[in-house]
């Protein structure tokens, strides 16, 4: 039983160090280390965890450990991965305080951080992909995402609006016009 | 007592403030004016840093702002107080799910759920590609084009390293951008 919260704490605390540049960066890592490493969760999952993390407070990476985590090994479970994520970054700004305002001067972190934020790209682009397959499975998910992806690249509106908006609808058309009682 | 201020103050920001690390920072300015902790300038400095270390945006910025305030207790005081809020909501959000995860309201929700999610990605994803790709006096950094398309054929169509660990392909783009001076400096 520890066993598995130290896996759980360790495994969180390698996509930690290894997220580089916010919370939509750790994603292709939680791809990687969550859904196809360990089997914690599916595409779809996270699809999920993603969406409520940006609606509910604080920080989405933390939530969508919070999520993982629970699903593992319960409320316990949820805490010790939320810990992981953040372990690195407690260690690596604390050592690194003393220097930091230096440090982000120093050419070749700008220069690698430079190099980093193109991967960074590559791998969201890769990451979306992945999500797009299992997300937009027929015309009406199709019309969401183009209708939320305009909104939000036109409107300064917050995410928890939209995400509402696509949950509302989502019930919408799976319930409310299916009363007839068609089967898909 | 510094220590329980940093929880309390923390506590708020992780509490209110919604749509990932960034959102925290007009928490931070109000915390900055209220408290005297810390400047706008160090503000500033923080955003940097936290951009350039590995981890979640919003809690390098707690972890910084707590050390430089209280030492390691202060760091670890501010980070637990950030996400003590986001576990307590999370975890109740959860259970209601698993609650009612075979009701055809929750499903249905998540029917919509799924594709907004990916846009917001998308959208988020976009952004990130603008600021990487073109500069800030408007020219556009080919460099950086050339590595994307390379790093793309390597991520998505070869056999042999499709499958590698996305983080290789971050050790070595950091090396490409040292070795080619990407950001000029």
């Amino acid at each position: 039983m520890a066993k598995r919260l130290w896996e759980l704490f360790f495994t969180f605390a390698k996509v930690g160090v290894m997220t580089f540049g916010g919370g939509y960066a750790m994603l292709p890592i939680l791809q990687r280390e969550v859904v196809e490493n360990k089997g914690w969760a599916t595409e779809e999952e996270l699809a999920d965890w993603f969406a409520i993390g940006q609606c509910t407070p604080g920080v989405i990476a933390v939530n969508t450990a919070t999520f993982a985590g629970r699903k593992v090994r319960g409320n316990l479970g949820g805490v010790v991965a939320t810990l992981g994520v953040v372990f690195p970054s407690l260690v690596i700004i604390s050592l690194l305080a003393g220097v930091i305002t230096t440090f982000a001067e120093v050419a070749w972190v700008k220069n690698a951080f430079a190099g980093i934020r193109v991967c960074v790209c590559v791998l969201i682009f890769n990451a979306v992909v992945k999500l797009w397959k299992k997300s937009v499975v027929d015309k009406k998910t199709l019309a969401l995402y183009a209708l939320i992806l305009l909104a939000s690249l036109l409107t300064d509106w917050s995410p928890a609006v939209f995400v509402v908006f696509a949950a509302l609808s989502g019930i919408v058309l799976q319930v409310v016009l299916r009363k007839g009682g068609e089967a898909e | 007592m510094i220590y329980l201020r940093l929880f309390w103050e923390f506590f708020k920001a992780g509490l209110f403030a919604v749509g990932g690390g960034m959102a925290t920072l007009p928490f931070l300015y109000d915390i900055s004016d209220k408290t005297g902790w810390f400047t706008r300038a160090q503000l500033a400095d923080m955003i940097a840093v936290s951009e350039s270390t590995p981890g979640p945006i919003g809690v390098n910025m707690a972890t910084y702002v707590g050390f430089i305030t209280g030492g390691v207790p202060g760091a670890l005081t501010a980070t637990i107080g950030l996400i003590t809020p986001s576990i307590i909501i999370i975890l109740i959000v959860a259970a209601f799910l698993q609650a009612f995860r075979d009701s055809r309201y929750v499903t249905g929700a998540f029917y919509g759920l799924r594709p907004a999610s990916t846009a917001l990605i998308t959208a988020a994803g976009l952004v990130v590609v603008r600021e990487t790709f073109v500069l800030t006096d408007g020219v556009f950094f080919w460099q950086g084009l050339l590595l994307a398309a390379v790093l793309l054929v390597f991520t998505r169509w070869v056999k042999a390293t499709k499958n590698w660990h996305p983080i290789v392909f971050i050790g070595i783009s950091a090396l490409v951008g040292v070795v080619f001076r990407f950001a000029g400096a």
